[in-house]
């Protein structure tokens, strides 16, 4: 049982991933997330609007059944079977997000900057979150997929614009890291 | 209930992303300063697992639960769509350390901040969807 309650190591998690990919093509449907996010929106009726989201969405009703088992999987995880959250960061991680003002750096999965109460109260908190979203929904479409759809199925099934995608991944999220959180904290 | 199967798919899927930390936003953090192998070790290690998979699917060894063969559908091609989108993909990854089906699990550990992204993430898929036509591919 103690292995349940410890953090899993890198060599667990990724042949874990590999295996529910693996599932995921066993049960006969590709592997991804991000196509997800253009059903809920013809579920919500954006087929009125615009034609792209004219498309029978009981089709992909096994995906949207996959997305309810990950929101009953986060809670299941964040309530019986991670009792601590504290993270084993790079020292230096923790001493360069402590100057940028970042307190109890590791402890906890998700920074109470981005994630904590400031979002009710502070109209930067509430933005920066909301401008992430919109970036992960277009960027996404855009781009085809998303790091199930290209990182994993698109890279292991050596297809070039997965390739190309992954460089973009990487190009930004190095920007917003590097670049961007100085700015903004 | 034939979807039954994904459900649990899910729920198995969000607990192996929970357990590796690998939802957790100084992971990614530390991935893109490049100070752990964690992150890498995670994706590199399901990419390596998943390109053997693939070629046993390619080969026709393993087939899908109806016998038919597995094959992954081709990826829309583009140079610019890819490369841009998956840059601005990035840009908001980076910064609230979610993708997409983080996004999902990240319910279950901070509600109300993951359904703010969550909407976000909706309302950039209508606006793609809205210009995707006058897009560069």
């Amino acid at each position: 049982m103690d292995f349940i309650f410890q953090p899993w190591a890198w060599y667990i998690g990724g042949p874990l991933i590999a295996l529910s990919l693996f599932l995921y093509f066993y049960f006969g449907r590709d592997f991804g997330a991000s196509t997800n996010f253009e059903t809920l929106c013809t579920m919500a009726g954006a087929g009125k609007v615009s034609d792209y989201f004219k498309k029978d969405w009981k089709q992909r009703d096994f995906a949207l059944m996959f997305v309810v088992g990950l929101i009953i999987g986060g809670f299941i995880s964040s309530s019986y079977l991670i009792p601590n959250q504290t993270i084993d960061l790079n020292p230096k991680t923790v001493q360069e997000l402590t100057d940028l003002g970042f307190a109890n750096v590791g402890n906890q999965y998700f920074p109470n900057e981005i994630f904590g109460d400031d979002i009710y109260t502070s109209l930067k908190g509430f933005l920066i979150l909301i401008i992430s979203g919109v970036l992960i929904g277009f960027g996404t479409r855009y781009a085809g997929g998303c790091t199930s759809g290209h990182a994993i199925t698109g890279l292991s099934s050596l297809q070039l614009p997965s390739l190309l995608a992954v460089i973009g991944f990487f190009i930004g999220g190095i920007i917003a890291t590097w670049l961007i959180i100085p700015l903004i904290f | 209930m034939k979807n039954i199967k994904f459900l649990i798919l899910g729920i198995f899927f969000a607990i192996v992303l929970s357990k590796s930390q690998a939802i957790s936003w100084y992971r990614f953090y530390e991935m893109f300063k490049f100070q752990s192998f964690h992150m890498f070790g995670i994706i590199g290690g399901a990419v390596v697992i998943s390109a053997i998979i693939m070629q046993l699917f390619k080969s026709g060894k393993i087939k899908d639960i109806n016998g038919n063969k597995i094959v992954p559908k081709p990826k829309k091609k583009g140079f610019v769509s890819t490369i841009f989108g998956g840059t601005l993909f990035g840009l908001g990854w980076g910064v609230s350390g979610a993708c997409a089906a983080p996004v999902f699990v990240i319910i279950g550990f901070k509600l109300v901040p993951a359904l703010i992204i969550l909407a976000g993430a909706l309302l950039g898929a209508f606006i793609y969807g809205l210009i995707s036509k006058k897009l560069p591919n």
